[in-house]
């Protein structure tokens, strides 16, 4: 790329002529303070504050005040962050923005890592002029999650735009006018989009701020944080974890520039409270009394030391199902997912792997400009991706600016010449998805007809591949067809929720008929890629298993079976032993009980859908003897030796054990400390104990320290426990750790990409599904997914709990008109919804809420009136 | 000697609107037949030019030289919309045009349709302009009936669809980009310039956007020529212009006079001078967002180069007179009270800074004015500076404010001294 030149206060610097100078002056990691710019969401020069002065060439000295947010880099430009003009305006402008705020920042949760309170101070506003009274607003109940708190406002309009044009909600809207701008909903109401939660990050004051936090407040430079990985969903987004008096306070959002960039979902940043649940196991409990962690450990050596069977976990880490498959033996180890979804996980795995279609990361989803998504309710089953999707199909539309030379940064311009033009975006569902609005068009079919239009596109895209096209199908196939080839970078989407192998072997089919095309597939939990890779039978293969015990780790077992199935199979054993961090129907069924670590209290490594394996790190120590499955199970001393076994044993997995630096790693002799410099009140806070200050909890498995005291500088991504840095004590802090703005960290995104494509086209699948054909009297059961809800741990948050539906039954209208208000199914009255374009014959039911928790769907059933 | 009035000399004396036929019996329509028969929408937009018809919104941007930006191969839809907003305080010139001679309009922006390849074009009016909205609706459906709109207009080929779309009503709708997003439904916030709108205007589709009065001249330049056009004038400026004037006069009223007639001319023999019992002190020359003239600028003629030169700007070209038995304290506390409740609320310095103004401002008046007060003023009349704000509201807001502090800063020192309004 040619760089341009360009003069700040006189000396020269190179800069990206594609870039504005504000974005281009942070990438050079010169102070320049802004508001309502963000690096995801481009230029809209609303608030006035990177104001610089431009001068026209070396002769002019008195220049101009420009916004450097919108004022393109150009060759031999010359400007001055210093000019005391320039200063003056962004004294001014930092006043103007203070005139109503509120000065409650000892009261205000933002307080310490605060944009506001940075910028003010960046600027060197220090003394109010104003001497009239503030306007003040009423503020509103938004949801068990965000808080707000309007009088803190700067009306910078960050929060409308990400949440109306980034994350197409619609119920958050800027009202009135003048130094009235009102930010928030037309009446009290829960925040209906899902990536809500950014709002927190994205407010540069606290207008918005965690409400889960809010319950249990600690300041930022109070906290002990680490670099951590969500496990709500397969998706594996970046977080920051962080503790105070032994209790996880909140979590943030850690910047990854492959994986998550600058936003998490809600499901994601608020569903951490399930580790401070009071359903948490915090003690061995051994034939249903409380026991000490000797003699329950002893116990279990003892049933490990019989005949065993060992059951394991798509939400435990690789090195956790590597200790029990390590106990009880690679033969006798299974994977603890049902038979039909542990196929449908091969088989995502094994075309990745073989065929020549790359899995993206979710940045390169962001990129793809023609998407088709056969069966997944992205928003639902892999929700920060439906957030990517949403920008790929500004990808098109972008181009037409391009060609207008409006560059991609002006982001009013590029919208409003794109209006509502949308890239490419076709959604075959069962059920209406959130996406649908951004969609250029949605189908709405049972699963089998998902995978057979799958098939009649990837027919029309290569002659090759089987052929089962009626005239019904053509047409759409023939859009979603020509959509794709006609693209720079088509993208497949589908994956495992609809328990189809046809939809996945469809979406193969289309992304194998498209030379470079990529292919996504979502996973339903954060360490299925993981577990599949290591090659385990399934739960059903362990239905038959003879033991006299079995060991489960991290898994109940009655949310992957019918309570029947598990039940019996349960009985069959003498001894049942589970390992997990929260009760369960297994737990209560356990003859022993071992407290795990949960994730921010535990270290180990998580391999994502994207095929990308990170490593977790203890944000605060479990209070003993709550520790690690893997410690548990295994006599490793340290994470780095279950690791180096790991690898020995399963060399395919041998890479995940450099997705960080080992315990040994140091910088400059010291360690990466999870605690900011200013953490406060270390000598006293365990004063009522012991008035000595307690030596820092030594960490044997990784670099980090538990501790303020360690390296400053910025440490291997994957080690980053936050970003703070002189001046930036906010989340923005994170410009200054990344290689370009927007881009890579400078030391490389976390993570390590263990699926690669295969460069052979293996041969296309040719099992074309007939199509679906309603009965009388039965219906498909067919799972409904709900971001909060059909997750097991997320359920757990009092906040995700609020907001789950209770559980109902989902027809047709046309078809529901028989029933009433309520329907008998599964010997349970239920009540009836009715979802306008759901198939004739279909019954959606919500996934993981009970009584559908455990059950193979889709399966036949039939629903009756109430008796 | 009389002036030729071609805008208003037709209408009728009774105030009701020139109907079609009335319109046509004066000459109206026949420059849109002209262009349509002989003149390649070059042409037009040449003939325009050289009248030197300029902006009648207050800027005064060449008005044919706006529509050559509409290249040929710019693509379709293309969109022309007339500003009819006017929200300017003290400005009521475009009024008088669409309640009486709304015909005027719609052929002048037939005409500009034409030069511009335009395929719809909409009339943005103030939302209070009721009658004129009733006016407008009642002759679009005679030029309708009449073949001057809609498809393939008097068999020329060219089509064109003409909207009235009636203002929801905030000051920001008649800055055009604003305009722009009030008609796509969006808040009226004003839209980061470049792309201008001949490139991405309405619906992010080349768009032309004149104000009421211009497009009113078009008809008139076609028919009569650029020479005779350039002819009525007394300045550079082509043609003739309506000037207005509110305030302590004896007639306070609407001209239409030979562009560049003085400020002098207009005060005396059209408005009649000062009312008995008050001096003249100041004047607004061409509405609220423009810098006070005085005493040593009643020869100044107005014109847009004329009175810029003299400090200030021709504007709408609507003056607005202060007297001496008026607060001037009192009349910028009541404009700028006008201008912060009319800021979009997007940009720093002017939702926060106006907002701050008229808190001053209103204080001072109730006796309340502090040491201090004028400098702060003042600070944040530089603070509205073209280009340190988002559009051009608060710089205009500027205007008043920052002369008044020039000519009348003795008024505010004594409120602040006396403690109260020396008017009061």
């Amino acid at each position: 790329m040619k760089m341009a030149t360009v003069y700040v206060d006189g000396r020269a610097y190179e800069m990206d002529p594609k870039q504005n100078l504000l974005h281009a002056c942070l990438q050079l990691r010169m102070d320049l303070p802004y508001f309502c710019w963000h690096p995801a969401m481009g230029s809209v020069g609303a608030c006035r504050q990177c104001a610089v002065k431009q001068f026209k060439d070396e002769s002019d000295q008195h220049g101009r005040i420009v916004m450097a947010c919108m004022t393109p880099v150009a060759e031999g430009a010359r400007i001055s962050i210093r000019d005391p003009e320039a200063v003056e305006f962004r004294q001014a402008i930092i006043e103007g923005l203070m005139l109503n705020h509120p000065h409650d920042c000892p009261v205000c949760d933002e307080g310490g890592e605060c944009h506001l309170q940075d910028m003010t101070v960046m600027t060197g506003h220090d003394y109010r002029r104003y001497t009239f009274e503030k306007r003040t607003f009423r503020n509103q109940y938004l949801g068990p999650l965000v808080n707000h708190e309007m009088n803190r406002c700067i009306q910078c309009y960050r929060c409308v735009r990400f949440y109306r044009e980034y994350a197409g909600g619609n119920d958050l809207n800027s009202f009135s006018l003048r130094n009235q701008v009102f930010f928030g909903r037309d009446r009290d109401g829960v925040l209906e989009n899902e990536f809500a939660g950014n709002l927190v990050e994205v407010c540069p004051t606290g207008v918005f701020t965690d409400a889960t936090l809010k319950r249990h407040y600690t300041r930022k430079w109070d906290l002990q944080m680490a670099p951590s990985v969500c496990v709500h969903c397969g998706l594996g987004c970046n977080i920051t974890a962080a503790e105070r008096y032994g209790m996880l306070r909140r979590l943030v959002n850690r910047y990854n520039g492959e994986v998550n960039g600058y936003f998490l979902c809600d499901r994601g940043r608020f569903g951490y409270e399930f580790v401070n649940s009071e359903r948490r196991v915090r003690q061995p409990v051994l034939r249903g009394k409380p026991a000490s962690a000797e003699p329950a450990l002893e116990h279990l050596r003892e049933l490990a030391g019989g005949s065993v069977i060992g059951i394991g976990s798509p939400r435990a880490s690789l090195e956790s199902n590597f200790a029990l498959r390590s106990l009880v033996g690679a033969e006798r180890f299974y994977a603890g997912v049902p038979g039909a979804q542990s196929r449908l996980l091969k088989q995502m795995v094994d075309v990745l792997r073989n065929g020549p279609a790359r899995t993206p990361s979710l940045r390169e989803i962001e990129h793809c400009d023609a998407v088709l998504i056969l069966g997944e309710d992205v928003t639902n089953t892999a929700p920060r991706m439906a957030l990517s999707l949403r920008q790929s199909v500004r990808q098109q539309p972008a181009e037409i600016a391009e060609r207008m030379r409006v560059p991609l940064w002006m982001d009013h311009p590029v919208r409003e010449i794109a209006q509502d033009q949308k890239g490419p975006l076709f959604i075959a569902t069962p059920s209406p998805t959130r996406l649908d609005d951004a969609a250029a068009r949605s189908h709405r079919a049972a699963p089998d007809d998902v995978a057979r239009l799958g098939f009649a596109v990837s027919h029309l895209l290569d002659q090759g591949a089987p052929a089962d096209l009626p005239d019904a199908l053509r047409g759409p196939a023939e859009e979603i067809a020509q959509a794709l080839k006609s693209a720079k970078r088509p993208l497949i989407v589908s994956g495992p929720s609809l328990g189809s192998a046809a939809i996945i072997q469809a979406a193969a089919n289309v992304a194998w008929a498209l030379p470079g095309a990529a292919l996504a597939f979502t996973a339903p939990e954060s360490n299925s890629i993981g577990l599949s890779l290591m090659e385990a039978p399934a739960l059903d293969a362990a239905l038959a298993a003879e033991a006299d015990t079995a060991i489960i780790l991290e898994n109940d077992l009655y949310r992957r079976l019918p309570a029947a199935v598990v039940d019996e199979f349960l009985a069959r054993f003498r001894h049942v032993a589970v390992l997990d961090c929260v009760e369960s129907a297994t737990t209560a069924k356990a003859e022993l009980v071992l407290p795990a670590a949960a994730f921010a209290e535990a270290d180990g490594s998580l391999v994502n859908s994207e095929g990308r394996a990170q490593r977790f790190f203890q944000a605060l120590l479990p209070t003993a003897p709550i520790q690690e499955s893997w410690r548990w199970l295994g006599e490793w001393e340290t994470l780095d030796e279950i690791l180096g076994a790991m690898a020995s044993a399963l060399p395919h997995l041998a890479t995940a054990a450099s997705a960080a630096p080992g315990a040994s790693f140091r910088m400059d002799g010291a360690k990466v400390p999870r605690s900011p410099h200013r953490y406060s009140g270390r000598t006293a806070m365990l004063a009522q104990i012991d008035v000595h200050e307690p030596k820092p909890p030594e960490d044997r498995d990784s670099p980090l320290s538990f501790s303020m005291e360690g390296t400053p500088d910025q440490p291997p991504s994957a080690l980053q426990p936050f970003f703070w840095t002189p001046g930036w004590n906010s989340i923005q802090a994170v410009n200054k750790f990344q290689e370009e703005i927007a881009g890579p960290l400078r030391q490389g995104d976390a993570g390590v990409r263990i699926l690669e494509p295969g460069s052979q086209r293996p041969p296309f699948f040719d099992q074309i599904p007939p199509p679906f054909q309603a009965r009388d009297g039965e219906w498909l059961l067919t799972p409904l997914y709900h971001i909060f809800g059909s997750e097991e741990l997320s359920r757990l948050a009092p906040g995700i709990a609020q907001l789950s539906p209770q559980p109902y039954v989902a027809l047709n209208p046309e078809e529901a008109g028989q029933f009433g208000g309520e329907v008998d199914l599964l010997g349970q009255r239920i009540s009836l919804v009715r979802i306008a374009d759901l198939p004739r014959g279909l019954a959606g039911v919500p996934v993981g809420i009970p009584p559908f928790a455990g059950l193979d769907l889709p399966m036949w059933s039939r629903i009756s009136r109430p008796s | 000697m009389p002036y030729e009035k071609p805008l208003t000399g037709n209408m009728r004396p009774d105030g009701e609107a020139l109907d079609r036929q009335a319109y046509e019996r004066a000459g109206g329509y026949e420059g849109l037949r002209k262009v349509l028969k002989g003149m390649t929408p070059a042409a037009v937009a040449g003939e325009v030019k050289n009248s030197n018809l300029r902006g009648r919104g207050g800027a005064g941007f060449s008005t044919g030289l706006k529509w050559s930006f509409i290249s040929e191969r710019a693509p379709h839809p293309r969109y022309l919309v007339a500003n009819g907003d006017e929200m300017e305080p003290g400005t009521f010139k475009d009024r008088l045009l669409v309640e009486r001679d709304p015909h005027q309009l719609i052929e002048g922006m037939a005409i500009a349709g034409y030069a511009t390849g335009t395929d719809v074009a909409y009339i943005f009016l103030r939302g209070e302009y009721k009658v004129g909205g009733q006016r407008v609706a009642r002759a679009i459906a005679e030029a309708y009936e009449a073949g001057y709109l809609g498809r393939n207009i008097l068999n020329s080929g060219y089509s064109l669809e003409l909207y009235l779309h009636m203002s929801a009503g905030r000051y920001m709708c008649g800055e055009e980009t604003g305009m722009l997003n009030a008609l796509e439904g969006k808040r009226a916030n004003p839209r980061a310039k470049p792309p201008f709108p001949p490139a991405s205007g309405l619906f992010g589709k080349p768009t032309t956007i004149n104000n009421v009065e211009t497009l009113c001249n078009v008809p008139h330049i076609i028919r009569n020529g650029a020479a005779w056009y350039r002819g009525l004038s007394k300045s550079q400026d082509g043609g003739t212009k309506l000037y207005g004037a509110s305030g302590k006069v004896n007639r306070p009223g609407l001209w239409e006079l030979p562009m560049g007639t003085t400020i002098r001319e207009i005060l005396d023999e059209h408005a009649g001078g000062m009312r008995e019992g008050h001096r003249f002190r100041g004047l607004l020359p061409g509405g609220a967002s423009t810098d006070f003239l005085t005493e040593q600028h009643l020869d100044v003629a107005m014109d847009f180069n004329e009175v810029q030169k003299a400090g200030s700007r021709m504007g709408t070209g609507t003056m607005i007179i202060l007297d001496d038995k008026t607060c001037p304290v009192g009349m910028l506390a009541n404009l700028e009270h006008f201008f912060a409740q009319e800021s979009c609320g997007w940009c720093t310095p002017c939702w926060s800074g106006l907002a701050w103004v008229e808190r001053i401002l209103g204080a001072m008046e109730e006796g309340r004015g502090q040491p201090g007060d004028l400098d702060k003023l003042a600070f944040q009349t530089r603070f509205w500076a073209p280009g340190h704000t988002f559009c051009a509201l608060a710089p205009g807001a500027a205007e008043p404010l920052q002369s008044a502090l020039k000519y009348f800063r003795t008024d505010f020192e004594r409120h602040i001294t006396e403690k109260r309004c020396p008017w009061k």
